[in-house]
């Protein structure tokens, strides 16, 4: 009987601890959208934060791909059960940011628990991105990338070519690709993300705009103008050379990357975060260039600009959790941190400090090409053109480019009539989007 | 033949139906009228901020060209395969029923297809007709067709037209063999005794016969058409090239769920559930009219 007693205070007592020691610790939750080897380096960074401290412990969820991600934050918000840190990509960044009560800024949430927080520590070009046109940092740059260029050495020895010189203008690239389709390359050049690498990135490097307005960023009523600039005669060309193959259209994201691993294309172009990607899929010896430019254009190059994704904090949680949330940016941003995922992925390191930091250790020494997109990103100071994209509606405007871009590459419309569509349709859905939003 | 049941306790029938109706409200009722009453808002992503429009929504929808594109689409789609999916099952049942030695082996090939998930056929075929590593592309660049899905829309849509139709051809083929195994042998032998050829035989007895099972696959696969191929779509072609495998639903997922206008999304369903309630209604009123249950 006493022995029942005793064993049932110490099962009480045991649970209450175990109680205890769990309240203790502020739970602080965050969805990501990394899968596979990705979502483990994410899984091992909120680890190492939880095993670096005990007061909060960061729980990483994985929610399915970019859009699934953020549709589930914003849906659980409509429930009242958001996390508190969600993955958004670059594309949904004017939507958060309109969602005045339902995103806590950044430099408010640092300021507000008092963690030391100073933006000059981070890479001009990737938070320019998401700070507001006062400067002020409004979500956490996580992942960032630029697209870059690669190229197969292989192809480059049988044309002819010297293997360490990459094309530095597209002039170059199309006497290249002539030379290399001569010696029976099958298809010069195929690119990943064809809104993001061929219209807007393009855009930033040549120092053209995309949109009125500082492409977006002094206001909601930005219109587009990439069919008024360098950028149609750059589709044009890129047409031109469908019908021959000196550049092949591969499919959306990167749906291209068969034809660059297989052998039938020299060139592709994409984001620098599918280097681990493409080493792990092809047998042969590749490069990694900087992107080209169009000779004789002013300004260019100038400098390229991101995409990935941010960690964005939702309201509606409680202090101690907000002040969990800081801790865990700082630690994130931590040079050793920094460093060892930007080494890992491919993505673009966010602070001089862990930038610094890999040099030191010798990364770009062992793995040349590695540091081609942070020299892209930090070429020059970032003019109003080239500082990033901010459009509402993002989301839906991307797929309109690429839907008539499309038609560019079938040879159903000109450059000039699909991106004139393709301006048509995106303003429309600019105004709509300003009109939801003042 | 009619007989009429009648309850000792007048309760019970409704506890009876009472869970179906329940189930209906709970998980179509519900959610329809969720619909219905979202696609009179237009609201952004987070519903921070939301405004009765009214019929702004569909005003929209109907005065914008691409729709309209997204709705032809569909129709072009679901008509092929509709059709491709009746005659081949009907084709398949008609010919295995003929066939006496070995009938389980086809049988159960035939049905297997049905068991692989919508997505999954879609990446199958996707990967036989993969521009650069497909099988099916590269025999079709021996023959001088260079096939291309990503670039070329009516390469995409024939694509996902036999992704669809392949997957689904198992389950029109069990329904159709089953009807034609249970049309009595007598009536096939005694027109063959009088002279009737197979053709004859499937036209003027098999084919009357079945009427019944080819009308309820007509209806069940139209709406497989228009919903269910959404997964093929999804996996094989994401509504492009240009829009060329934009049906109806994959842009309701899209523009609700990528693009988040919900208000625009939830017009376009409810504007799907018309269509659908509609084509189920004139199938009944009209095809089932003509259609003879014994």
């Amino acid at each position: 009987m006493t022995k029942t007693r005793l064993l049932a205070t110490a099962a009480a007592v045991a649970s209450f601890a175990v109680a205890g020691s769990a309240a203790a610790q502020t739970e602080v939750v965050w969805w990501h959208a990394m899968g596979g080897e990705l979502g483990e380096r994410t899984q091992a960074i909120a680890d190492a934060f939880n095993a670096s401290q005990d007061a909060f412990v960061v729980r990483a969820e994985y929610k399915g791909n970019y859009t699934e991600t953020m549709t589930a934050a914003i849906a659980a918000f409509r429930a009242g059960e958001q996390p508190h840190i969600v993955q958004v990509f670059e594309v949904g960044t004017a939507t958060m940011m309109a969602a005045e009560g339902a995103i806590y800024p950044v430099y408010q949430l640092m300021a507000d628990a008092g963690e030391p927080f100073d933006p000059d520590d981070y890479l001009a070009s990737v938070v320019g991105y998401y700070t507001t046109s006062e400067g002020n940092l409004l979500s956490m740059p996580f992942n960032s990338s630029t697209p870059v260029l690669y190229y197969n050495k292989a192809h480059f020895e049988q044309a002819g070519l010297d293997p360490e010189a990459p094309p530095v203008t597209w002039q170059e690239m199309s006497t290249m690709i002539d030379a290399l389709q001569a010696s029976g390359v099958a298809c010069g050049m195929t690119t990943g993300w064809q809104s993001w690498v061929q219209l807007e990135n393009f855009s930033a490097w040549h120092n053209v705009p995309l949109g009125t307005r500082e492409n977006g960023f002094a206001g909601l009523d930005t219109e587009f103008v990439f069919n008024t600039t360098l950028a149609v005669d750059h589709i044009a060309m890129l047409g031109e050379w469908q019908k021959t193959k000196k550049f092949d259209y591969g499919g959306r994201r990167s749906d291209s990357a068969p034809k660059f691993y297989s052998g039938e294309c020299t060139f592709y172009m994409n984001s620098s975060a599918s280097y681990a990607g493409v080493r792990a899929n092809v047998d042969f010896d590749f490069g990694i260039g900087k992107l080209p430019y169009h000779e004789g254009a002013e300004g260019a190059p100038q400098n390229a600009i991101i995409g990935g994704a941010t960690l964005w904090v939702l309201q509606g949680g409680e202090a101690a959790e907000y002040e969990g949330v800081a801790r865990f940016f700082s630690f994130l941003s931590s040079p050793e941190v920094q460093a060892q995922w930007h080494q890992d992925t491919g993505y673009l390191p966010i602070t001089y400090g862990a930038y610094e930091l890999s040099k030191e250790q010798g990364f770009y020494a062992k793995n040349p090409g590695a540091e081609t997109s942070i020299l892209q990103m930090t070429l020059n100071e970032p003019t109003p053109y080239s500082k990033g994209l901010r459009f509402g509606n993002f989301v839906q405007i991307r797929d309109i480019i690429n839907e008539e871009l499309e038609a560019v590459w079938a040879g159903q419309k000109s450059a000039q009539e699909a991106l004139d569509a393709a301006a048509a349709r995106g303003n429309e859905l600019l105004r709509r989007f300003e009109a939801d939003n003042s | 033949m009619h007989k009429r049941a009648v309850f000792d306790n007048r309760l019970l029938p409704y506890l009876l139906v009472a869970p179906q109706i329940l189930i209906t409200l709970v998980f179509f009722i519900w959610p329809a009228s969720q619909a219905l009453w979202t696609s009179t808002l237009r609201e952004d992503a987070f519903g921070l901020r939301r405004e009765f429009v009214g019929f702004a929504n569909f005003e929209r929808l109907l005065n914008d060209p691409l729709y309209l594109d997204s709705f032809w689409t569909t129709i072009a789609f679901s008509a092929s395969v509709t059709s491709l999916i009746l005659f081949f099952g009907l084709l398949f049942a008609a010919m295995a029923d003929r066939i006496i030695r070995g009938i389980t082996a086809y049988r159960t090939l035939l049905i297997w297809p049905y068991a692989v998930a919508p997505a999954v056929a879609g990446v199958l075929w996707l990967f036989m007709f993969h521009p650069t590593v497909g099988m099916i592309a590269y025999t079709l660049q021996v023959f001088g067709v260079n096939w291309n899905h990503y670039l070329d829309g009516t390469h995409a849509f024939i694509l996902v037209v036999v992704a669809a139709v392949w997957k689904q051809i198992a389950y029109a083929f069990l329904f159709f063999l089953a009807a034609m195994q249970s049309i009595p042998k007598s009536l096939i032998e005694a027109a063959a005794i009088d002279g009737a050829g197979p053709w004859k035989r499937f036209r003027t007895i098999t084919f009357p016969l079945i009427a019944p099972t080819s009308f309820f696959l007509m209806v069940v696969t139209l709406v497989y058409a228009f919903f269910d191929t959404f997964p093929v779509i999804d996996a094989v072609t994401s509504g492009g090239p240009a829009r060329a495998t934009e049906i109806l639903v994959y842009k309701v997922y899209r523009d609700g769920f990528i693009a988040l206008d919900l208000g625009s999304s939830a017009a376009q369903s409810v504007i799907l559930m018309l269509i659908v309630i509609a084509l189920t209604v004139v199938q009944f009123r009209y095809v089932e009219s003509r259609v003879q249950y014994q």
